[in-house]
């Protein structure tokens, strides 16, 4: 992994940092770079309540919002940008009101390393217009000045029309980070954590792989 | 929240209706129900802050339970309910969670516009 002169993540929903991209984050904050995550919404539509229920419709915001403070913490994120969209929303919005903001965020933090989803392979609508503005940003950027775009695509058709991620790290000297990460977002991963408990506690090959690589593609524009 | 009590929610009904209330309805698969399974017609539908009077209102059925609203030119209809909640601000929660605790249906009731 290359030291970076400044990362900035942009995600839509608290949580979808700590899956693919928290081993890199925390491994670029190990190197002393800064991170500066972007967070679109606060997941306010998330379906995940606890079981039984915790949470409820009206006060997922506020307990998703502290999850995201936690996540960040562990991380070791000390620049969290919580963008105030409201969940579900963001592919109504004024595109150019999106890209303006991400052209903002750029020209602030000057990054030199930019992850985001890949618009178009990221399943969410959320995660396609959040990647389609961060999109947008750069290529308006004369080329010579623009930041590397990492992305992250997982939907079906990703591998066939995309081939194979260009990126792929292996995160296993900070995996009790990322756990830490996946954690902290308890209403939404309580479940499938617990669910994963005895692979985890065996060392199972496949879930070790899924939670030791994280894949990213270069943005080619 | 809480398991749906039929009498405490039809209290809660009869306790908001002739009045100008905020509405939050709701019906949602995710996001990634075609994504985890391609033979999955994914819909939902949202609406967040209609003012509505409504006339009656009634929660109904053996549970899951209906509930259903009837306004001056229509009605709004909730099913699949299965908890419920009265919170601070006195607001009616209705959610219905699927089989795995995943909220499915939402039906809020407020004096107040939800923020």
């Amino acid at each position: 992994m290359e030291k970076e002169r400044q990362v900035l993540v942009v995600f839509p929903h608290p949580d979808d940092e700590a899956f693919g991209v928290s081993g890199t984050i925390a491994s670029h904050v190990n190197m002393g770079t800064p991170v500066t995550y972007a967070c679109l919404t606060l997941g306010q539509m998330g379906r995940n309540m606890g079981n039984p229920p915790f949470a409820n419709r009206e006060t997922l915001p506020a307990i998703r919002e502290q999850e995201l403070d936690n996540a960040a913490r562990a991380m070791g994120i000390n620049d969290l940008r919580k963008l105030g969209f409201r969940d579900k929303t963001i592919e109504f919005e004024d595109e150019n009101r999106l890209t303006n903001l991400m052209s903002s965020l750029i020209t602030e933090l000057n990054p030199s390393l930019i992850i985001t989803f890949y618009p178009g392979y990221s399943v969410h609508p959320d995660h396609e217009a959040t990647g389609a503005a961060v999109v947008r940003a750069v290529e308006k950027m004369p080329e010579t000045s623009r930041p590397k775009l990492h992305c992250v695509a997982f939907s079906r058709n990703c591998v066939e029309e995309l081939g194979e991620p260009d990126i792929v790290y292996n995160i296993s000297a900070v995996a009790d980070i990322k756990l830490d990460a996946i954690r902290a977002h308890r209403s939404q991963t309580e479940l499938m954590l617990a669910n994963m408990a005895d692979k985890l506690k065996a060392k199972d090959p496949q879930t070790m792989a899924w939670l030791h690589n994280e894949r990213f593609w270069t943005y080619p524009f | 929240m809480d398991p749906v009590i039929l009498s405490t929610v039809q209290d809660a009904l009869d306790r908001l209706k002739d009045k100008e209330v905020y509405i939050h309805l709701e019906t949602t698969n995710g996001a990634y129900a075609s994504h985890n399974d391609e033979s999955f017609f994914s819909s939902g539908a949202y609406i967040r802050n209609a003012k509505v009077t409504y006339e009656r209102g009634k929660i109904t059925g053996e549970g899951p339970y209906r509930v259903g609203l009837k306004i001056p030119f229509g009605w709004v209809y909730a099913e699949g309910i299965t908890h419920f909640e009265i919170d601070q601000k006195g607001r009616l929660l209705l959610a219905g969670h699927d089989f795995n605790g995943k909220l499915a249906v939402a039906l809020e009731i407020s004096e107040t516009p939800f923020d």
